[in-house]
């Protein structure tokens, strides 16, 4: 077994090409991360602030989540336009199932934020924007940071299934090994798709403790 | 000058907070709005810094309609305290009391070496400033409240039951400290509770609200004791009125005479020879409890030896803890001590009751209401 890896890696045609689905994959799944995260930022605060929008907002999120993604990978360019084998239909896919996977988490981590801490902004003299960007959204911070790393993960293996139309990082490795029945190709695309989930949620585990710093400060309680 | 000229309030739901209320709080004084719980004091102090908008009617800082101005710019330049302090547990406690200070455009050294100042006034040592909120007791983040709340130098400051949800004798404590530093500041504050004790204790006007947002009564708080509008501030300012009102007596008039004293370290010559209690004071002459009539000193006389002495009443101080000095000690006879804590000499219950019934009759011969 040992073997045969040495002699996958030993290829300079297999190493090119597994360096460069690597590559594919962390664009593939970070980009609609990232995306799907700008979108339901906004969205979610919409969902908290008007609650008529609430149902419809929550109700679209549990829509998009349940179309396959291989249907979604297709629809898309069906319905957007865009070229059918481009990587594009694929980024746009994965950020609408990230904002979706996001809504609920982040409506919740923005009403996690006591009431008390948002009327106290409020009577200090901030306006509604900023208020929301220097006190409700880093109080959110652990709560949104804990779906992220959800989302990631959901990313990262979802990215595989676009290897059906062509375009599907890791997934390459997939279906060719298929193709030829070739198990070590097939065996180094898993074990390097869950390495990848693994950095990934550590950098932003490392991420959140860098952003909360207050979130470890230990209890030290004195009376005056 | 803080004025509510007819305002009221009613809320979405139909829920009538506020009915029709007109009052003014004067400024550079201490102003208390209480009542039961859900009576609208909460409702009608956001009123002042536009977080709530009323109805109809109006609000007047210093005879301008707070709707004149810019919400925001408003309440940078009002200080606001809440019940669970409503510190951001992501600043540190100096940042969070320099709060005010950045948003007006402040530079941050400036702000920070501000907020350090304030700290230092509201009695937290220095060094809690790099701390996190959930870092500090209930107490400590009451006091960071307030010092983040006068941080801009707001001329107004509301107090939504800021010290209610801290064990009472912490709460005593920042109630003392409030009243230090109003001395100081000069502020013109509006304070909310719903302990008619704390109302009695820190305003020079207490505002009583009944449910419905109705006011019941506004007064000075010897006033509200002693001649209660209706039956509801009766029942709400409690029992034992007539005993708390002679905390709004003074003693000046109070004269207390020698009682027999020995020294700690004294010898059982030096005792004199007696049938009532001897005072025991200690080398600075504080007094440290009493001797019992008949009892024997063998040697010196110690501490074990004595009996715990009542409460000490401070010459010129309320006739409430003069009564009490008296009430308490186990000889009936009340200790009056000096601002030092140095003896002065004693009173008894009787005393100060002649002077209340003295003071009544001259009241009651010169014409004026009792
Ligand atoms: N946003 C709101 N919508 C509807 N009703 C409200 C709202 N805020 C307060 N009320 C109601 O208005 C009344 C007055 O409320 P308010 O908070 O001013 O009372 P309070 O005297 O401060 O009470 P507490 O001592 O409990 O803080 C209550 O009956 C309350 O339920
Ligand atoms: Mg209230």
């Amino acid at each position: 077994m040992i073997e045969e890896l040495l002699r996958f890696f030993a290829s300079p045609g297999y190493r090119e090409m597994t360096l460069t689905l690597l590559g594919e994959h962390v664009y593939l799944s970070l980009t609609p991360l990232v995306l799907g995260a700008l979108l339901a930022l906004p969205l979610g605060r919409l969902a908290q602030r008007h609650h008529r929008l609430r149902g419809p907002i929550l109700g679209a999120a549990s829509v998009v989540y349940t179309i396959p993604s291989l249907a979604l990978f297709v629809l898309i360019p069906g319905v957007l336009g865009t070229p059918l084998l481009s990587p594009i239909n694929v980024i746009i896919a994965l950020a609408l199932y990230t904002a979706a996977l996001l809504m609920r988490p982040v409506l919740d981590a923005l009403e996690s934020v006591p009431g008390h801490v948002t009327a106290a902004a409020t009577a200090m003299g901030y306006r509604p924007w900023r208020r929301f960007v220097a006190v409700e959204l880093p109080l959110a911070i652990p709560v949104l940071i804990s779906a992220v790393r959800m989302a990631s993960v959901s990313n990262i293996s979802l990215v595989s299934v676009g290897a059906l139309i062509g375009i599907g990082g890791l997934g390459g490795l997939f279906t060719d090994g298929f193709e030829r029945r070739y198990m070590v190709e097939i065996l180094v695309g898993i074990v390097l798709t869950l390495l990848l989930a693994l950095v990934v949620d550590l950098v932003l585990v490392g991420l959140r403790k860098l952003l909360t710093p207050w979130s470890r400060a230990s209890k030290v309680v004195s009376e005056p | 000058m803080l004025e509510f000229r007819s305002v009221r309030k009613q809320y979405e739901n139909g829920t009538v907070a506020v009915q029709e209320l007109s009052m003014s709080a004067e400024t550079g004084t201490i102003t208390v709005l209480v009542g039961p719980s859900g009576c609208g004091k909460t409702t009608l102090m956001r009123m002042v810094n536009r977080m709530i908008e009323p109805s109809s009617g109006a609000v007047l800082v210093d005879g301008t309609d707070v709707r004149e101005f810019d919400a925001a710019r408003l309440r940078r330049g009002i200080g606001y305290v809440i019940q669970q302090a409503g510190l951001f547990p992501h600043r540190t406690v100096l940042d969070n009391v320099a709060t005010v200070p950045l948003l007006s455009g402040c530079r941050r050294r400036e702000a920070r070496t501000r907020a350090a100042e304030l700290l230092d006034r509201v009695g937290l040592p220095a060094d809690l400033g790099r701390r996190y909120p959930a870092q500090l007791s209930g107490g400590q983040q009451q006091r960071v409240g307030v010092a983040r709340a006068l941080a801009a130098d707001p001329p107004v400051l509301l107090m939504d039951e800021p010290f209610s949800a801290v064990d009472p004798v912490v709460r005593a404590g920042l109630q003392d400290e409030l009243l230090r530093l109003q001395e100081e500041l000069g502020k013109t504050v509006l304070f909310v509770t719903h302990d008619i004790d704390e109302a009695i204790k820190l305003g020079e006007k207490v505002a009583v609200l009944r449910q419905g947002g109705h006011l019941a009564q506004y007064a000075e708080p010897d006033a509200l004791l002693a001649e209660p509008a209706d039956d509801f501030v009766t029942s709400f300012v409690g029992r034992d009125r007539g005993y708390r009102r002679l905390s709004f007596r003074d003693s000046r008039r109070l004269r207390p005479e020698a009682t027999d004293t020995v020294h700690i370290g004294d010898t059982s010559a030096d005792v004199p020879s007696r049938a009532g209690w001897v005072l025991v004071l200690d080398a600075h002459r504080r007094p440290r409890g009493w001797l019992p009539p008949e009892a024997a000193v063998d040697g010196q006389l110690t501490e074990d030896q004595l009996v715990a002495g009542g409460s000490l009443h401070v010459e010129g101080t309320s006739l409430r803890g003069a009564l009490d000095s008296a009430l308490s000690a186990p000889s009936g006879l009340g200790v009056v001590v000096d601002g030092d804590g140095g003896y002065v000499g004693v009173v008894t219950a009787r005393q100060v009751l002649d002077l209340i019934e003295e003071h009544r009759s001259s009241v009651t011969a010169e014409g004026v209401a009792p």
